[in-house]
């Protein structure tokens, strides 16, 4: 989690006198590619811790130790309101980073407020799942199929937190510095972080509550 | 208030952990007493602590990989001499209890915190400067990588003083390593100094990958990439593809053993065997994270003492990215034994054996550079060339035990420990020996002294044989590994040699200390003034010795392959008119700090001390926070001084 805030909020220095080159033979790249770059590979890390889990519930998900199955759990209305919080945070995100591109700064806070409350939504929803499911008797400890559910989207909720709090952090930055370069490359990482959160909702909604549901 | 943590957590009752203990406690106090005699304390933390020069970053990781090395040999000394003494009735000085805790903690030591650091810290070196450019793509996060695998060797050492270390072997496979069955703190000091260990290995990856592939000097095209830059690059996406899925395996025995979960237990539905795959789908692309850096040091230092350019650039570079690719296609191997069936483990076996073509390739390629060069025998050398020998042994086993019919038979006895560690030490650690010989004049200014290196190369050549042809006999007569004692007494002989071997790789290791202590106390003798000791061919050696923190002052402009030896032939360079000033990022103590919290939040999960865990995580978010809050500062060095710079490096060569 650390680790997240880390990467985009440390991003170094290159010598700014040689930055002309496009890193492909010509010279190092600006600070700006170097840094989405980068910042990309940690993306595609990501992604593969996600796919270790995805593994991991693919082969546990049957294995319910004899306590309910995803078919009795999962309900795919809740699911469809969280899909579509978290996929219209994406769409506010894009257009607040579009506004401070721009310079239109009430733009970028009114997109950012309306992208926190819903990524906020997205995430009250999940813990009432969650709770719901706890109560019923339904928590992580008991069965392998259910260790494999929490924590596989236990770890997006944790992504999506971490996500909240980190854009909290860019809003009171630019309110405090302004767009200014190194601002802006951040808010590029972090929009970047954001966008790839929906894509492994897209595969968790697939995997886990579509097929699930069956 | 503090856990499951209380007085019976010190071992009293244990000599050799109390004696380790006091031994640990007592070096740190001489240490700390040493620094504050010296007055040392504001150079070291303004220097070393918060440097973010890769070039600092990397001796450090050194360094650290060096001093472990020592702590992961004394593991393998005892117990190699309690398998000397321990057959028939005999017991041994060490109970199983304690036995189990030293072979878990030697191969630990040996991966994580001694062969891992010790390639990291040469491509954090050398990478850069082979590169032509003035740092890492983000020096400061580097630091953070760094600080945060040292916090892990921190807690694998603190678990000899307080509690106790996983009796797990060193990939801790449940259900063994399950609460159920080590209900004791020793399998959380491996989980969690792991976790943090590894989230800094993933980030110097993430550096690095980003570093090679999108800062290069001008005209440094990829097929102008020196050899190691290859390897160095296969290594780091090895990293990235590979450290994520360890973290989420970990993560998942974390949970069984914290919040009850059911990934790998024997009850709930849980599978065990989910986890030795998911740990060798990291394991396997983590040997070659390790021996390809080494392959690309064999390569720079076979070429620069043969005088020629590497025979089959091309072909080197396909085979390092053949293996990279590869790598990720045999993990199965490590476990035929599971029972996926004839056609799976016979396409595993078929795969594992195809990873020997490329590796062939290099190989020839090392001995077509060899053949017919002026070829001097300097230390880095003598460990390229031993590694040849040795590592073609070991991968021939290793080809052997890619058959699944003869692995059945020699799955988990002494033959394969002899295999990895025939290719671990005769690959990796001769590498990283011949990369420490050969960059130590580059790092320091002063060349490490040759005739006690060749004595550490050849006691630690010796002295591997001795220690380990025993070991493949004695698989082969039936000897499973991690026994503390054994009854057949016909075994006993072959375990006496390989302690004779052991001892002979002591000596290796006393002459490396040695020779280092040596070099230093002669190094006004052996200063390298001109930057270019071994007259070797890539563009860290353009360079003065040790580099100014700016590596070059004017990036160096690439033309072809091996860079350097085509600016030497060419002629002395036109004298630069002026320099224009530039920028280099300023020390931070931000890695040092958030691994400081690293290692609180780490001790207190290890001991059940949640406030404390709460209070060391929220701490190291806030580091990052207030660190990320201010925009990264930069000091920028004057054309004046890289002028001056430039004289003063000039004036020694100039004829008297």
């Amino acid at each position: 989690m650390s680790a997240h805030a880390g990467t985009a909020g440390l991003a170094g220095s290159i010598p700014a006198s040689e930055a002309e080159g496009t890193g492909s033979g010509d010279g190092p790249a600006p600070v700006r590619i170097v840094v989405a770059y980068g910042f990309w590979i940690f993306l595609l890390s990501d992604i593969i811790m996600f796919s270790a889990l995805f593994a991991a519930y693919a082969v546990l998900s049957g294995q319910t130790a004899g306590g309910p199955g995803a078919r009795e759990l999962f309900d795919l209305h809740h699911v469809a309101i969280e899909t579509l919080c978290l996929l219209f945070s994406s769409y506010t995100c894009g257009l607040g980073t579009l506004a401070l591109e721009q310079r239109r700064l009430r733009g970028f806070y009114l997109c950012f407020a309306l992208t926190f409350v819903l990524g906020a939504s997205f995430l009250g929803l999940e813990i009432s799942e969650f709770a719901g499911l706890v109560a019923r008797g339904a928590g992580p400890s008991r069965s392998a199929f259910l260790s494999a559910f929490f924590s596989l989207v236990g770890l997006h909720g944790v992504h999506v937190s971490a996500g909240l709090l980190w854009m909290t952090f860019m809003v009171a930055q630019t309110a405090a510095k302004g767009p200014r370069p190194f601002v802006r490359r951040r808010l590029l990482c972090f929009s970047l972080f954001w966008h790839a959160l929906d894509i492994i909702w897209v595969g968790l909604l697939t995997l886990v509550y579509l097929m699930g549901a069956r | 208030m503090l856990g499951k943590l209380s007085w019976a957590a010190i071992p009293f009752n244990e000599p050799e952990a109390m004696g380790a203990s006091l031994f640990i406690i007592v070096g740190f106090l001489v240490l700390f007493a040493l620094v504050t005699w010296k007055g040392w304390w504001t150079y070291l933390w303004r220097e070393w602590l918060t440097s973010v020069d890769h070039k600092r970053i990397g001796v450090m990781y050194v360094l650290l990989a060096l001093v472990l090395l020592l702590r992961g040999f004394i593991d393998a000394i005892m117990m190699r001499s309690q398998l000397a003494i321990a057959a028939g009735g005999a017991q041994g000085y060490l109970p199983p209890d304690h036995y189990d805790q030293i072979f878990s903690a030697h191969g630990t030591i040996m991966i994580f915190f001694m062969a891992m650091p010790f390639m990291i810290g040469l491509m954090n070196f050398v990478v850069p400067l082979q590169l032509g450019v003035r740092d890492v793509a983000f020096p400061a996060l580097n630091a953070i990588s760094f600080w945060l695998t040292a916090s892990g060797a921190l807690l694998v050492n603190i678990s000899l003083v307080v509690g106790e270390f996983a009796r797990t072997g060193w990939l801790a496979y449940p259900p063994l390593s399950e609460l159920q069955f080590s209900p004791g703190v020793g399998v959380d000091y491996y989980l969690w100094a792991l976790q943090i260990s590894g989230i800094g290995t993933l980030l110097a990856g993430i550096n690095m990958v980003t570093t090679i592939l999108k800062l290069r000097a001008p005209g440094m095209t990829y097929m102008r990439m020196p050899v190691f830059c290859w390897t160095s690059l296969a290594s780091s996406l090895l990293i990235v593809a590979a450290f994520p899925i360890l973290t989420a395996t970990f993560g998942m025995l974390l949970l069984d053993r914290y919040a009850g979960m059911h990934f790998f237990t024997n009850d709930g539905g849980g599978n065990c065997m989910l986890y030795v795959n998911l740990i060798w789908a990291w394991g396997h692309p983590e040997v070659y994270i390790l021996i390809l850096p080494a392959f690309g040091i064999f390569s720079e230092v076979i070429a620069a003492f043969s005088g020629k350019a590497l025979f089959g650039y091309r072909s080197m570079v396909m085979a390092t990215m053949a293996i990279c690719v590869l790598s990720f296609m045999v993990w199965l191997h490590h476990f035929f034994t599971m029972g996926a069936g004839a056609d799976v483990n016979a396409v595993f076996g078929i795969m594992s054996m195809i990873i020997a073509i490329p590796t062939g390739v290099k190989m020839f390629n090392w001995l077509f550079t060899l053949y017919r060069g002026r070829i001097r025998y300097e230390p880095p050398v003598l460990w390229a060339i031993g590694f040849m020998v040795t590592f073609v042994i070991g991968g021939l086993t290793g080809v052997l035990l890619a058959v699944p019919p003869a692995d059945f038979v020699l799955h988990n006895s002494l033959f394969l420990v002899a295999h990895f560690h025939n290719v671990i030490i005769g690959g990796v650690l001769f590498g990283a020996m011949a990369g420490y010989n050969y960059w130590f004049p580059k790092a320091f200014g002063f060349t490490l002294e040759p005739r006690l290196g060749a004595v550490s190369f050849w006691c630690w050549l010796v002295g591997f044989y001795l220690a380990f042809i025993p070991l493949y006999m004695l698989g082969l007569l039936g000897m499973t590994r991690r026994m503390q004692h054994y009854a057949d007494l016909s075994w006993q002989p072959y375990l006496i040699v390989a302690e004779g071997g052991a001892l002979v790789i002591l000596c290796g290791i006393l002459a490396t200390v040695a020779q280092l202590v040596v070099s230093i106390r002669t190094r006004e003798q052996r200063r390298d003034l001109s930057g270019d000791p071994w007259n070797a061919r890539t563009l860290e050696w353009a360079t003065a010795s040790p580099p100014p923190a700016y590596n070059f002052a004017v990036l160096p402009q690439v033309e072809s392959l091996d860079a350097f030896w085509a600016m030497k032939q060419r002629g002395p360079m036109p004298p630069v008119e002026s320099y224009p000033a530039i920028e280099m990022p300023r020390r931070s103590p931000n890695g040092f700090v958030t691994a400081f919290f690293a290692v609180v939040t780490g001790f207190a999960m290890i001991w059940h001390i949640w406030w404390m865990a709460i209070l060391g995580l929220a701490c190291a978010v806030v580091t990052l926070l207030v660190f990320g809050w201010t925009e990264r500062l930069e000091d920028e060095v004057s054309g004046e001084q890289l002028a001056a710079d430039a004289r003063a490096r000039a004036r020694p060569l100039e004829p008297a």
